[in-house]
């Protein structure tokens, strides 16, 4: 059943929010990823946060974690010239179709377009259709690259 | 890929209702809107209806309303109730030698294909769609 909130505020987070971040993120993937996500506080937000690289949360009035968004604008990696990454995003099962996820994109394309961004991508696994039909959704198609690998055993 | 005229047919049905959700259509509007055969059309609406895609209205101005979630439902959604997409290279039923080794590469890459043209599909929402619809118009001189 879903709880409707009647307030979100979208920041940048702070160490207080990474165990709920942690929480939310193992509660969807299965998999409890404390040590990785430390590790992205600390380099997208934290003391050795680089130009450029954002971590937003969305919280509840009541300071409830309702979803997160992580991205970077990176360039020349693949030949691409400047361009923003978003390289995760999750919203509380319980909270989704109520906008909170576009909050967030539009929030983090806010940020990259005042720093000089001029195009957003990220890379979303093939079947995970929720993920796809969002970003669709938010105007997103397929761009000039093509993702290719092969296992190495 | 080519779409099989049902399923091209049941895009523009269900699209078309979707469009107005509030609205009911009859076989006949939505024929005479893409310029399409009314008798193949309300084959395609009856698999539609059975499918829980769209609904029949009875009565006066009856007709057929859409009955899903526009935010959820995907063009596969609506494809697939008539074909699978899967290509088919016809290969001949007895195969030797190098034929194994050509036949088996050309299923590999058409797997490929195959998988991200439904997956394609399938991320394509109908509100995405109507949504890329009225920017094109927009865009246009």
């Amino acid at each position: 059943m879903k709880r409707k909130k009647t307030a979100t505020n979208v920041h940048v987070a702070e160490a207080a929010d990474i165990h709920a971040v942690v929480a939310l993120d193992a509660a969807i993937t299965g998999t409890d990823k404390a040590a990785y996500w430390n590790d992205i506080f600390e380099r997208f937000a934290g003391s050795n946060q680089r130009r450029k690289r954002y971590f937003l949360v969305a919280k509840s009035g009541d300071n409830e974690l309702l979803g997160f968004i992580v991205g970077e604008i990176r360039a020349w990696e693949f030949g691409s010239p400047p361009c923003g990454w978003v390289l995760a995003l999750s919203v509380s099962p319980d909270q989704r179709q109520q906008g909170i996820g576009t909050l967030l994109f539009e929030a983090l394309c806010a940020r990259m377009k005042h720093d000089g961004a001029t195009t957003i991508r990220t890379m979303v696994l093939v079947n995970d259709k929720t993920n796809l039909s969002f970003f669709r959704g938010e105007g997103l198609a397929a761009g000039p690259y093509i993702e290719l690998e092969r296992r190495l055993d | 890929m080519k779409l099989q005229k049902a399923s091209r047919y049941a895009l523009y049905a269900v699209l078309h209702l979707a469009s107005e959700p509030e609205k009911q259509f009859s076989t006949a509007e939505v024929a005479e809107s893409y310029g399409v055969s009314i008798h193949h059309l309300a084959k395609v609406m009856r698999t539609l209806v059975r499918s829980g895609l769209i609904e029949s209205v009875r009565g006066v101005g009856g007709g057929y309303r859409f009955s899903g979630n526009v935010r959820r439902t995907t063009l596969w959604d609506i494809i697939h109730e008539f074909e699978s997409l899967e290509s088919d290279i016809d290969t001949p039923d007895e195969l030797q030698g190098n034929a194994i080794v050509v036949v088996s590469g050309l299923d590999t890459v058409m797997n490929e294909i195959d998988g991200l043209n439904r997956s394609t599909l399938d991320s394509i929402t109908l509100k995405t769609l109507l949504r890329y619809g009225v920017e094109n118009l927009d865009k246009a001189p």
